[in-house]
């Protein structure tokens, strides 16, 4: 059975006009308070569009409204929305149903979630198909159903089709979602952060299945993320959104060269790549949420060059070239807020080694996975232990940090060897080695105050109450929070004030180690900038030795003097960080860096 | 395939619990300070006839040895005389046994459905007058005592205010509990109220979740028709944790009936054991327990076993 | 210190959620209706529980509200008279119950191993077996005492409240903070007491109504049976009983009791409903 209202999507012939979206609002349903408003985007066919934002600036809001889907509590208050000749938001729901897949279709950012634990794959697929009578008979969709294996680089044989979404990997599920978007050849794409979680080798391969689709069939697509770089590599125009306005909107190369709202050129320096040598810069405070939001320009509060005139009315959008327009009412008078500086390499004089792994191999329950791993941390600098998801990296610092007991080989700190577990340890060890976790949500006590928090190593170590009063003000200060914050609790304070607090715990017990894990993977961009900066500035000002573990390489050129690449559990290749990414060695190492996106390198 | 080793390791941890169960109800009954046999013979018996008696019951022996002797005797199916009837527990107990079954099965068969859809349809209108309600009701309901459930039928549909159902069940020795419609429909109802709050709460909760879910929204956001979002992604993945608690009812169905048969006068084990309690049956209070500890043994396996078989990542997983 | 008021004004918040909601009002309000009744009747009561005041069974009696029971006691005053047994009991095997469960519950979470094992196997174990009949087996052995009363309580509250603690504290102790107190060189005993158990108390606070609400049930239930400290005393489960035979010639001797009963457990089920919502809601709305 044909489908009446779109005969164009079985064909397959390009006749649709892209996607168009005009002065969409979105509201919290209880408050009225604007969630998204005024947002105004177009897309040709064939091209992509990246929507950029920080967690909260109302992204997925918008992509979601694309299909005319709104979360519960959230109500689409008006607006248009055009995918081809179709305007969705009027449409009632049986016929958003009918082109829900068909005509606009969405890649979610969990696969692993997003697909039907009780169903198989293949009949997961196959419904895609089947709710719009693709191909009009089981035996066509048939047919279709291998061609979108083939289009997403999966393998078609049914064994494979009768596997459950869990026996699956992240980067198979997320090629699933895919073929399933792709399914009825849709006019329109949604896709909400789908690299997200994935390693740089299989973001890689996905960002190129979705390049790939989306010209050869005239997709137009919507790709929400947060990753620049990402945007660098794979979007034609970009659309910058802040606490739910779009303040922004122009071609890739406007937006990184030529930025015109001062949001976006902080995004753009805070933006850490794996090409430059320049040094990130963060900026403090967070956008404010639906229900807060001032009448004036909504990044008044942290701009440097918001007068009273900003703060009274919400900025029209201007225009800055063609095809590039913004929402600042001081575009042109704005001086060069920050200027991105080459980043001072060997400023600090390294020193001896003060904790040095020997042959250390450790594992789970007798299953080894991490082999024979030495390394060294000398007194001042920042060694980055980078790898993929998997690679054993976080298994080695748990084992310095004495948070894992199940290794072998020796360790050594200060020249005397290392206990297994930090309880064992001497209380020199455990002051001097201090570990710092990667989400701040989980590393403090909601039930204690950030000064009970903060002080308990000294309690421990018996340092008197007005003493450690003191320690907790000094070290607040030293991680640019107000001392008025030890009286407050954990969640009266964002993701990045939390992460200051716990490195103020950290030195409070006078450290030569920070072991630091993932600190800044669960921080949007603007915050990660500004807690490197801090840790960089400590790190000088104390002489402090650190161990920077991440899978973010980008992040390593800015932070570390040394690298070690860790894979499958073994270090593949060590040496300064200049010569390991500028000039890597091992095919491994080449690989990653080859995979990891480049805003440097995309803009040339 | 790897299933059928998954029922046989829970089936031998299920023995082991029933192992415990039985060798703890054996030392509560037969270890603590009470005798039967002054229970039997009466508070005027001689010292020399409660001699005799506890050494014909084997109460003078050992109690480790009285605990294996009587292991024994329960694997071979022989379960003892009860002490006040004298007659086998099993030939005492058997028709007991079906009685109770019967209004079980009838509460479980009833409950169960109704539960689901309650649960499922209070989680669809979710924070609608129906749902309040509804909620309001099962937690009025699950606050309730049997007893008090029960009695408040009674003054309602048995007495004070309509005369519809008789207030206790009157059931010949022997006769099949069906041959009285109207008189087990008080019990079972009582049964099924205590049931449905914690079925209907599990499964709306459970069905939130799913609904939730971010499979659930991408099932729509595919254009699948609002009926086989439920059908077919929703409901089955609602279905597991309901299953656990379903078995933990029926097991709370064999303590309901404790109540609810002393309160309607219905023969069947509940009322036969509060019957030896009274009495200090030892044998009869032994098996008892024992049947009542297999039932919820069995249940509970039937429910993982029920579980594992919906959810596809267990199912493939099984070592 | 303040550090003390602001830990204190944290608790007071959960509660102040919880109030906000008209079931916790409605429950608080027939809770209070019924404890009151129940602590200061007693003081109002005509006649003592065992007086002799009329011919059995009769409802119109001259100076009685509701008449004589199944012995000619009048049945206002032992209604008034047979709340408070049952309100000790259950708030003394509620106590005991739910300190012990959350101790063994905390500590099973954090230990893992061979005691985590026997820990949790042992609650499988005891709660294989309803409630009642455990409590039935221990009073029908040992005797109905109230020392026996709320040990039988207990032992069916402990295992269930202990399950309940054990999976709020597992999450908990997955939680890195308890990483962090262990690297800091932290006493187990402090993490314990100090990292975990606290972030338990509003799931406790959820148990201690709950557990509250069924043992009021169970040891009404047990009277019913005809297991009371004190068998010719006033008792609403024992008056429910007593009563049941005669309920065509005298309804009151069981409708007063069994909605005082149902008043009070309704009640406690409701303030335990309001409470286990705000706590569903503060843990949704921790991670944004």
């Amino acid at each position: 059975m044909h489908s009446p209202v779109f005969p164009q999507v079985l064909t397959g012939a390009v006749m649709t006009k892209g996607l168009r979206v005009t002065d969409l609002r979105l509201n919290v349903s209880a408050t009225g308070d604007d969630i998204v408003d005024e947002v105004r985007i177009s897309i040709e066919p064939g091209k992509v569009l990246a929507l950029v934002g920080e967690s909260g600036s109302g992204k997925t809001t918008v992509g979601l409204a694309v299909l005319g889907h709104s979360r519960r509590g959230v109500t689409i208050a008006h607006g248009r929305v055009e995918c081809a000749d179709t305007e969705v938001l009027g449409l009632d729901d049986d016929a958003k149903r009918k082109i829900r897949g068909e005509l606009v279709s969405y890649v979610p950012q969990d696969p692993a979630s997003s697909l039907n634990p009780a169903l198989r794959i293949g009949v997961q697929l196959m419904e895609a198909l089947e709710v719009h009578d693709f191909g009009g008979s089981v035996e066509s969709r048939k047919v279709r159903l291998k061609q979108m294996m083939e289009e997403v680089l999966l393998p078609t044989d049914d064994e494979y089709l009768l596997r459950y979404p869990h026996q699956l990997s992240g980067g198979q599920q997320q090629r699933v979602g895919l073929a399933m978007a792709f399914a009825c050849r849709p006019s329109v794409i949604v896709l909400d952060e789908p690299t997200t979680g994935l390693d740089v080798s299989t973001q890689e391969h996905v960002l190129k299945t979705i390049r790939q689709l989306t010209r050869d069939h005239g997709v137009a697509a919507l790709y929400i993320t947060h990753d620049l770089a990402v945007v660098a590599d794979l979007a034609d125009d970009v659309a910058v959104m802040y606490a739910g306005r779009i303040v922004e909107c122009g071609s890739v190369k406007d937006i990184f060269t030529n930025a015109a709202h001062p949001y976006t050129k902080h995004l753009v320096i805070a933006a850490p790549d794996i090409e430059g040598k320049k040094e990130i810069v963060g900026l403090a405070g967070r956008a404010p949420s639906p229900g807060k939001r001032p009448t004036g320009c909504s990044f008044a509060l942290r701009c440097e060059s918001a007068d009273d005139a900003c703060r009274s009315v919400f900025p029209a959008e201007v225009s800055v070239a063609t095809g590039h327009v913004t929402r600042c009412i001081k575009i042109g008078k704005l001086p060069n807020v920050v200027v991105v500086k080459p980043r001072a390499s060997q400023t600090i004089e390294s020193g001896a080694s003060v904790v040095v792994l020997q042959d250390v191999s450790a594992g789970y329950s007798g299953k080894v996975v991490v082999h024979n791993v030495s390394l060294s941390i000398r007194r001042g600098e920042c060694l980055a232990l980078v790898g993929e998801s998997g690679s054993g990296k976080t298994t080695v610092s748990r084992a310095i940090g004495g948070l894992h007991r199940e290794w072998t080989g020796s360790m050594s700190f200060n020249g005397a060897e290392l206990q297994k577990t930090a309880r064992r340890r001497t209380s020199g060890a455990r002051q001097g080695i201090q570990y710092i976790f990667q989400n701040p949500y989980g590393s403090l006590n909601p039930r204690r105050t950030i000064g009970e928090s903060i002080s308990r190593p000294l309690a421990i170590i018996g340092t008197s109450k007005s003493e450690s009063r003191k320690a907790v003000l000094d070290v607040l200060e030293k991680v640019n929070l107000p001392g008025s914050y030890a009286g407050k609790y954990p969640d009266q304070l964002s993701g990045g004030e939390r992460q200051r607090v716990a490195i103020a715990r950290a030195l409070v017990s006078n450290p030569v180690v920070l072991v630091c894990d993932e600190v800044t993977s669960a921080l949007d961009v603007l915050v990660q900038a500004a807690i490197i900066d801090l840790l960089g500035d400590l790190r000088k000002q104390l002489g402090l030795a650190m161990l920077f573990v991440t899978h973010n390489l980008p992040l390593v050129r800015s932070i570390a003097d040394e690298v070690a690449v860790m894979s499958e559990g073994r270090i593949v290749e060590v040496g300064p960080a200049e010569s390991v990414i500028g000039n890597p060695q091992q095919a491994y190492t080449k690989s990653l860096i080859m995979a990891t996106p480049s805003i440097e390198r995309s803009m040339r | 395939m790897s299933i059928f080793k998954f029922v046989l390791r829970r089936l031998a941890f299920g023995l082991g619990a029933l192992i415990a169960i039985s060798a703890a109800i054996f030392f509560v009954t037969q270890g603590l300070p009470a005798d039967p046999a002054k229970t039997i013979l009466g508070r005027d018996a001689t010292p020399e006839n409660l001699e005799a008696l506890r050494a014909i019951l084997g109460l003078d022996r050992p109690l480790l040895s009285q605990y294996f002797g009587w292991l024994t005797d329960v694997v071979r199916g022989d379960f003892g005389t009860s002490f006040t009837t004298q007659m086998s527990v099993s030939t005492y107990l058997g028709p007991r046994f079906g009685n109770s079954l019967f209004i079980m099965l009838i509460g479980t068969i009833v409950s169960i459905p109704i539960s689901l859809l309650l649960g499922g349809y209070m989680a669809l209108k979710r924070d609608s007058l129906f749902d309040s309600s509804s909620s309001f009701a099962t937690l009025v309901f699950a606050a309730l005592p049997e007893f008090v459930m029960g009695t408040g039928l009674i003054v309602i549909f048995a007495t004070t205010v309509f005369q519809w159902f008789p207030a206790v069940v009157f059931l010949d020795e022997g006769a099949a509990p069906w041959s009285d419609p109207m008189g087990v429909v008080l019990p079972i109802t009582t049964l099924v109220l205590g049931c449905i709050p914690y079925v209907s709460r599990t499964m709306r909760a459970s069905m939130v979740e799913v609904l939730e879910s971010d499979y659930i929204e991408m099932a729509r956001l595919k254009g699948v028709s609002e009926r086989n979002v439920l059908l077919r992604h929703a409901f089955p993945n609602a279905l597991g944790p309901v299953f656990q608690v379903s078995a933990l009812n029926i097991a709370y169905l064999v303590g309901g009936a404790v109540i609810v048969e002393r309160l309607f006068n219905y023969p069947g084990v509940g009322s036969a054991l509060t019957d030896a309690i009274r009495v200090r049956d030892l044998p009869v209070i032994q098996f008892l327990s024992l049947l009542i500890g297999s039932v919820y043994v069995l249940t509970n396996l039937i429910a993982d076993v029920a579980t594992v078989l919906v959810t596809p990542r267990l199912r493939t997983t099984l070592k | 210190m303040s550090t003390m008021a602001e830990e204190v004004s944290k608790k007071t918040n959960f509660l102040a959620s919880a109030w906000k909601m008209h079931r916790a009002k409605i429950g608080f309000a027939i809770t209070l209706v019924v404890v009151a009744l129940a602590l200061v009747g007693p003081f109002f009561a005509p006649f003592t529980a065992t007086e002799f005041v009329d011919m059995p069974n009769t409802v119109e009696v001259p100076g009685t509200f509701f008449g004589t029971d199944f012995l000619g006691q009048d049945v206002w005053s032992r209604f008034l008279l047979g709340g408070r047994s049952i309100l000790f009991l259950g708030a003394m095997s509620t106590i005991i119950g739910v300190l012990m469960g959350a101790m063994l519950g905390v500590v099973a979470a954090y230990v893992k191993g061979a005691l985590n094992s026997f820990i949790m196997r042992t609650f499988d174990i005891v709660i294989a077996f309803p409630g009642i009949l455990w409590a039935l087996l221990l009073v029908s052995m040992l005797g109905s005492s109230s020392f026996l009363i709320i040990l039988a309580t207990v032992v069916s509250t402990v295992p269930r409240v202990g399950r309940i603690i054990y999976g709020a504290a597992v999450a908990v102790v997955e939680r890195d903070f308890v990483s962090a107190a262990t690297a800091i060189g932290e006493s187990r005993l402090r993490i314990v007491f100090r990292e975990i158990l606290p972030n338990t108390t509003s799931t406790l606070l959820v148990e201690t109504n709950l557990r509250f609400t069924y043992s009021i049930g169970g040891i009404a239930s047990l009277a019913f049976l005809g297991f009371t400290s004190d068998p010719t005393g006033a008792n609403w489960g024992t008056m429910v009983q007593e009563n049941s035979s005669a309920i065509i010639l005298q309804p009151w001797g069981v409708i007063l009791p069994v909605i005082a009963i149902a008043l009070l457990t309704i009640g406690t089920g409701l303030i335990g409903d309001a409470f286990s919502r705000v706590s569903a809601g503060i843990d949704r709305g921790r991670n944004d």
